[in-house]
Order: C-alpha cells, then sequence, then structure tokens
C-alpha cells in the first residue's frame, strides 16, 4: 500500500522508502525467495560443477531437462543450413506474424508430436496456440478457464512451477489431491470426488482439474482406464481437464503412453473441455527456444489463448529455424530412438547406483528424473527431517535435488533426481558424493 | 460446452478487437492490398511498423554468420543457446541492450545492463508494470490521445484502471497540470486509488516529443503524488527533422536540478525494439526500471515470456557494433524523415493536414476536417 505521507521534511524526504509495488509482486517475490528451489539454484551457479574445471562443485540435478541426445539436434541444424536466417529473407522474419504462431510451426509440431507420440493421436494445427514455453501455456489457461479465487484440483505430488503459473497473476487456487506410496502415486477417483467436494463445501468453485502425464515428480504414466474415469469425472461435474503432456517422448520403459486426447476422442467423450500442453524444452531439449503449444478443441479457448498470445507470443527466426528440423520424418524417428536408449541407459544405472547405499527408487517408466525415497537417511521422519536431508545433500554431498515437500508430497523422504543433464561419467561422481552422506548416516 | 464455463477474463470484450482499430486490421488481413496482385485491396496504415531499413539489417547478418547458431561458424555455439533459460538474459545481450538504449538516448542517460528485465514484445512489458504496479481495481491516469491497445496491454489481465486525462488540439495535446489535478481527485472521490500514470514518449498517435520542462512537470507532479511514472519511449529511435532530439525522462532524472530530487523508485520505462529497428516479429520487449522490487519482480514475471534465446544471440552482436547502429539510425532517421514528408505533402494536396510532428511511424490527421464528422461522431 503507497504511503499517503512520508514521514520527515514536507513532501519529498532525502531518504527515499520504497515505494510500494503491487501487492502481487510482494507475495510470490516472499515465497520464491525462500523456497529450495532458489537456495540450490543459487548454489549450483556461483560453484557449478564441471568435471575437468570445478570437480568438487555442485552438481545440478534439479533441472528435468534432457541433453543426451542434443548432439543430434546440432549435427541435423549444421547438415540443413537453408534454416539459416543468413539464406531466409529478413523481410519474412521481422515483421509481425499471425501472434498465436506461424501456421508452419504448428503444421510441423503436429507431424513431429504425432512421430513422438507413435501416432495414436492426430494434432490439427488450427487447434493449436504457440505459447513461449509451457510455463506461459499453463498460465494462459488459467486465465481462460478460471476467475481468481476460483480453483483446481491437482494431483500431488506436482511439479513445483505451477504454484507461481497458476496462482500468481491469474489467482487460481491449487487444491492438490494427494497420491501415496501405498498406491503407487496413482490418482484415484473417490480422491478427487473427496476434493471437489470439501471445495464446494468451502463455497470454492473448482473450475479444472490439472494433471500431468507423463508425471511430474513420479514418471509413471495414467493408464487408459484411469483416464477414461477422469474423462466421466469432469463431465459429470462439468468442468476441465488440463493434461500437462509435456514430458511425452521420455518414456523410456515398456509401458505404453496415453494422451488424453486419444482416449477423448477415441471413447466418444466431450473433447471441449480437455486442454493438452506440449513443449519442444524437453522433447528436443530446447528450452532457451521458448517453444510451447496449447491444444485444445474448444473454439473459445483457443480463440481466447490467441488473443493472450500477444503477450507472450515467440519470435519469428526461431519458429522458422524449427519448421525444417520438425518436419523432417527421418530426424524425428532416429532422434526419438536413439534419445529412448540413451535415456532408458542412463536411468539404469542411476537406479543400480542408488540402490548400493540401500535408496529406492519408485519404478517408473518416463520422465528425466527419479522418484527416490531417501527416508532411510533423515533424522526424522517429517517434512523439517526431510529439508535438514535436502540441505545436507546441497551443502555436503554439493548436489542440488528436489525433496519432495516443495512438489506437495505428504510422505515425508521422497526427492525428484533428474539425471538427463550429466553424463554417464558423472554418475559415479554422484555416487560417490551421495556416500558422503550415507557414511556419516552409518555412523 | 458453453462458453459460460470459461473465465470472465475470457469472455468479456477487455481484449478490444471488437474496436474500430481492430475492425480495420481484420479487413486489411482479409483483403490485403498488393500492387500487382490486389491493386484495389485494403492498405494497412493503421499499423505502426517500421520497414525501411530491412535492408541494412540483411547486410549485416550476411556479414557476421557467428551471430546465428545456425551455420558452421556459429553452431558451435548452439548448445548453451539453446539450453539457456535464465530470466536475467544472456549477459551479452543485456549489455549490448544497455548500450544501445544509450545511444538513443544521445548518450544522456546511463543504462544499466541489471536493471533491465525482457518480456515478449512491448505488449507484454506493459502488462508486466500493471502487474506490478498495482493491485485490481486500482488506476493509472493516461493523456489522451493514447495507443488504443494500452487497454488491453494494461488492463485486461490485470484488472487495472485507466482513467483518460484529455489532452485538446487547442493547446497541441499538452498535458496541463490541471488536467492531471481534476481526474486524480475524481478517481480519489470515488475511491479508486490512483496507483500511476502512464505516458507514452515520443506520442503514439500524435508523432510528437515531450520537451524537458514537461517531463519536469511531470515527474514533480508523480513525485507529489507519490505515484508511479510509466514512460513508453518505444518510439524513441525514430525521431526525425532537422534538430529533432530526443530528451527520454531518464535523462531528466539523471540532471534532476530540482530542489527536491526525484525518487527514482517512481520510474520505469518501457521499451521494445518492434519500432525503431523494425522488428516486432523477434517480441524483444524491454522493461528499465529505477525501483529495485519492481526489476526484481518484473524479471520474475517475465518467466511467461521470455525473448528466445537465438534471438538474444543474434541481437547481442548486432547492437554492440557501434559502427552498425551509428549508420542504422542516421538512415533510420533520413528515410522516416523523407517518407513523413512525402506523405504529408500527399495529405496537404487534398487538403488533410497534419500535426506537425518528428518522431514515430504514425501521422495524427485532421480527417474531420476534410471529411466532416464521421457517423461515431469523433
Amino acid at each position: 500500500m503507497l504511503k499517503s505521507s512520508i514521514a520527515g521534511t514536507g513532501v519529498m524526504s532525502r531518504s527515499f522508502s520504497p515505494a510500494a509495488v503491487s501487492s502481487r509482486a510482494t507475495s510470490m517475490y516472499r515465497s520464491e525467495h525462500e523456497s529450495t528451489n532458489h537456495v540450490g539454484q543459487s548454489k549450483c551457479s556461483d560453484d557449478p560443477y564441471d568435471r575437468a574445471t570445478n570437480p568438487n562443485g555442485v552438481i545440478q540435478l534439479e533441472i528435468a531437462e534432457n541433453r543426451l541426445a542434443m548432439d543430434l539436434v546440432k549435427e541435423w541444424i549444421s547438415d540443413n543450413v537453408k534454416a539459416s536466417l543468413i539464406d531466409s529473407d529478413i523481410s519474412h522474419l521481422v515483421p509481425y506474424h499471425p501472434i498465436d504462431g506461424l501456421l508452419e510451426l504448428k503444421t510441423a509440431l503436429a507431424a513431429f508430436m504425432g512421430q513422438v507420440m507413435l501416432e495414436s493421436i492426430s494434432l490439427d494445427p488450427s487447434q493449436m496456440i504457440i505459447t513461449a514455453g509451457a510455463t506461459s501455456a499453463i498460465e494462459t489457461l488459467s486465465f481462460c478457464l478460471a476467475d481468481p479465487g476460483d480453483a483446481v484440483l491437482i494431483p500431488s505430488p506436482y511439479y513445483t512451477g505451477y504454484d507461481r503459473n497458476l496462482k500468481w497473476r491469474a489467482g487460481v487456487e491449487i487444491i492438490p489431491v494427494p497420491c501415496r506410496s501405498i498406491d503407487n502415486f496413482r490418482l484415484s477417483i473417490s480422491s478427487l470426488e473427496l476434493a471437489y467436494n470439501q471445495a464446494m463445501k468451502r463455497g470454492v468453485k473448482v473450475r479444472a482439474i490439472f494433471l500431468s502425464n507423463p508425471s511430474n515428480p513420479i514418471g509413471n504414466l495414467i493408464d487408459r482406464v484411469t483416464l477414461h474415469e477422469l474423462l466421466d469425472f469432469v463431465t459429470e461435474k462439468n468442468i476441465h481437464l488440463v493434461s500437462d503432456e509435456v514430458f511425452a517422448g521420455s518414456n523410456h520403459g515398456t509401458d505404453e503412453f496415453v494422451s488424453i486426447a486419444d482416449v477423448a476422442h477415441t471413447e466418444g467423450f466431450d473433447k471441449t473441455r480437455v486442454h493438452v500442453i506440449y513443449g519442444l524444452s524437453k522433447v528436443l531439449a530446447l528450452p532457451g527456444f521458448r517453444i510451447g503449444v496449447i491444444c485444445s478443441f474448444n473454439e473459445y479457448v483457443l480463440a481466447t489463448a490467441k488473443k493472450y498470445a500477444r503477450f507472450f507470443s515467440v519470435s519469428v527466426p526461431t519458429q522458422r529455424l524449427l519448421v525444417p528440423m520438425l518436419s523432417d520424418v527421418n530426424f524425428a524417428l532416429k532422434y526419438i530412438e536413439i534419445k529412448k536408449k540413451r535415456l532408458r541407459r542412463m536411468y539404469e544405472l542411476f537406479v543400480e547406483g542408488l540402490e548400493q547405499f540401500g535408496i529406492n527408487c519408485f519404478p517408473s517408466s518416463a520422465g528425466y528424473y527419479c522418484w527416490v525415497n531417501m527416508s532411510n537417511l533423515m533424522r526424522s521422519n517429517s517434512e523439517k527431517g526431510e529439508l535438514e536431508l535436502w540441505d545436507k545433500l546441497l551443502n555436503i554431498s554439493k548436489i542440488n535435488v528436489t525433496p519432495g515437500s516443495e512438489c506437495r508430497c505428504v510422505e515425508p523422504g521422497w526427492f525428484r533426481i533428474c539425471f538427463t543433464t550429466i553424463t554417464e561419467d558423472d554418475i559415479p561422481v554422484v555416487m560417490k558424493r551421495i556416500k558422503r552422506i550415507t557414511a556419516n548416516n552409518k555412523d | 460446452m458453453e462458453m459460460g464455463l470459461l473465465s470472465r477474463i475470457a469472455t468479456n470484450d477487455g481484449h478490444g478487437e471488437n474496436s474500430s482499430y481492430f475492425d480495420g486490421w481484420k479487413a486489411y488481413d482479409s483483403d490485403p492490398y498488393h500492387p500487382v496482385d490486389n491493386p484495389n485491396g485494403v492498405i494497412q496504415m493503421g499499423l505502426a511498423e517500421n520497414q525501411l531499413c530491412h535492408d541494412l539489417m540483411v547486410e549485416w547478418i550476411k556479414e557476421h554468420p557467428t551471430a546465428s547458431i545456425c551455420t558452421k561458424e556459429g553452431a558451435s555455439q548452439f548448445k548453451d543457446v539453446a539450453i539457456f533459460q535464465d530470466y536475467h538474459g544472456l549477459s551479452s545481450f543485456t549489455k549490448a541492450v544497455a548500450q544501445y538504449m544509450e545511444k538513443v538516448r544521445g548518450g544522456e542517460v546511463k543504462v544499466k545492463p541489471e536493471r533491465i528485465v525482457m518480456s515478449g514484445g512491448a505488449t507484454g512489458a506493459q502488462e508486466i508494470m500493471a502487474f506490478c504496479l498495482a493491485d485490481p481495481g486500482d488506476a493509472f491516469l493516461i493523456p489522451t490521445p493514447f495507443y488504443p491497445a494500452f487497454a488491453r496491454d494494461f488492463c485486461w489481465r490485470t484488472g487495472v484502471k485507466l482513467i483518460p486525462v484529455h489532452c485538446k488540439s487547442s493547446n497541441n495535446f499538452r498535458i496541463t497540470r490541471e488536467a492531471l489535478e481534476a481526474e486524480y481527485k475524481k478517481a480519489e472521490k470515488s475511491n479508486t486509488r490512483v496507483k500511476g500514470l502512464l505516458i507514452t514518449n515520443p506520442s503514439n498517435p500524435l508523432g510528437t516529443m515531450m520537451d524537458k520542462y514537461t517531463l519536469e512537470e511531470l515527474l514533480q507532479w508523480t513525485n507529489e503524488k507519490k505515484i508511479h511514472l510509466v514512460c513508453d519511449e518505444i518510439f524513441a529511435g525514430t525521431v526525425f527533422g532537422d534538430g529533432a532530439k530526443f530528451t527520454s525522462v531518464a535523462q531528466v532524472l539523471e540532471e534532476d536540478t530540482s530542489k527536491t530530487k526525484y525518487d527514482p523508485n517512481l520510474l520505469h520505462i518501457v521499451c521494445s525494439l518492434s519500432k525503431d529497428l523494425g522488428m516486432p516479429g523477434f517480441r524483444v520487449g524491454i522493461v528499465y526500471s529505477y525501483n529495485d522490487n519492481v526489476v526484481k519482480c518484473g524479471r520474475r514475471m517475465s518467466s511467461f515470456g521470455l525473448v528466445s534465446t537465438q534471438t538474444q544471440h543474434l541481437l547481442a552482436p548486432m547492437l554492440a557494433d557501434n559502427g552498425f547502429t551509428s549508420k542504422l539510425m542516421k538512415e533510420n532517421s533520413k528515410r522516416l524523415r523523407d517518407r513523413h514528408e512525402k506523405f504529408t505533402l500527399g495529405l496537404a494536396d487534398v487538403g488533410i493536414k497534419c500535426l506537425s510532428s518528428n518522431a514515430g511511424t504514425v501521422l495524427l490527421d485532421g480527417f474531420t476536417s476534410a471529411f466532416g464528422k464521421c457517423k461515431c461522431g469523433r
């Protein structure tokens, strides 16, 4: 609140009190500043691990990005200089363009994602909005589907960024629907029903279910039966369903990934309440390019999101660069296959490495991370115990990981550990670092 | 599923696209003029886009292959660029933007790279300003006439209101203290909290620039009221005309000769590369605030619309190339002046007078005198 008067000499004082910013600005600043994510990221950027130049630095295992196959993308770009800006006529790149993304990019993305999902679905470019990353896609859908003070149900544990993306500017409340290890962290419709009814009793309007599939941070896949039940639920309640599928294409096991769009289509549900998010940050490891996608079958949502796109539209040269790459079917097939192999290998090495310390990973078949149970290393079975362990991991082992409490996991001791921003040679280094803690624990 | 299941923001008219401003765009989109293919089509003159200097940019890009990650010379940078998503931006980019901004301001202002917050175009930048400085229901004063889409950019999703402060052609559309004071008091009476004043300098749609005296008055007034001053300087690099020199509100702050010093925490500037560099497709918007809290918060909010790192990487050496930017600014100014002259003379030939201006890519025309009042009475 801007003070209406300032103490001191007359109208202006020589030492200025900080001018008031909005309460929106201050609320998120305070909560982000104190988060483990913020603290961990700072340590990583101050003292980043490098095998050659800084072997004792902090190893970043908090970022769910897959850099295992970047060499393939780089190789494609080097071999295909026609995509370069130099050979393009700049007059086609610099002016205003369709604000919700070039049609050529949407078409190419639709083709590429179709390959990624083994042609189980067919995306329609006219039902796509390009956003500046999935972050922007999530916020945009929040603005479309809910009013400030309304709520969405999200199965927990969930991606830590949802708190910012939904609550901050769109003012949408998140009601976590806890999933537990005893149920293999599977979502149950009865828990959803309970959470929905409790919200209604409080007078809070639930507008949608948001979920991630493949799950972040667990790495499991939602099966067809559950997807069907979810669609039944949202139809009955007349609410929306947003499926964040940014990790589609990260499956490395034998379980099948099924998109909500596939089930909605094949089983004759009303698709106008279904909205899907994709992005290139995960599947192609291009987070710097800022390409996210909203796929919606709802003409009103598409029309509104297109208007919102003025606030976050994507650089045209970047869009143009990606069109030929995504349209190259041979590249897509090769990339998907090699990436899957490398992902599986890293996953197995990581899980094996942790097992030697008696640390178990939740068996997952997708994602760029392991959901790891380190509760036997905690001093107390509580959130406090978990955060103390996180602190030890950061400051003694010097590895940055995500504690389950940040993901709203109700059972202390779980951590998300990403393994795709390091190489195979770094895995033994990580294990040695973890040993610093396990050895101490034994003592 | 009916439209009723969407949010209020999604279903209201806050997007402003049902206005004549956007009707014109839609008319152009459906029937665009082309000298050969469609000579009877709609000519787009409702969009302030500068296409006059693209040839210079093409030349630079061809001479600097390392700036692009898609060339053999630049491909070694690919990985670092592709994975970089830090909302501070590439330091080479923010340094280069700061350097360019100083140049556009005649070297009279010190621009610090660490205060630069990028966003997806000036549209996103303005929205960040509204989110950071005001809460739903709060208001900003804005002199008329103003860029129509401010109503969308500043208000639509933020819940902030814009209160017009009327400026008249009889005194060349100058903003007066009396007019500001009157609207401020009216707002107070209706229990609306005024959080700031939003101005555009050079003006859109007038194409005129504010002099130092006016800027001092505005800084003085906003400081007295302890409200924010947001200055959209998006057209700062489009100045033309003999002796025309742009004065940034930042310069007035830095040269502060007032008895009671201006509070820098109340000053914020928005700009972009869309107008002077003619690159709206690159989506580079900038928030430059002298308020540390606004910089921190704005930077976090910029996560929702970051500039592609590929674009940052390309533009960094371009904007840091002093020889190039000098040549570009000189040519830009010359070509804008020539185009402006041609246009105003052409309009004069058909009896239409233009407001005397020396900036921007727009003209304010006295159509009423030529055509009489239109149906809407404006």
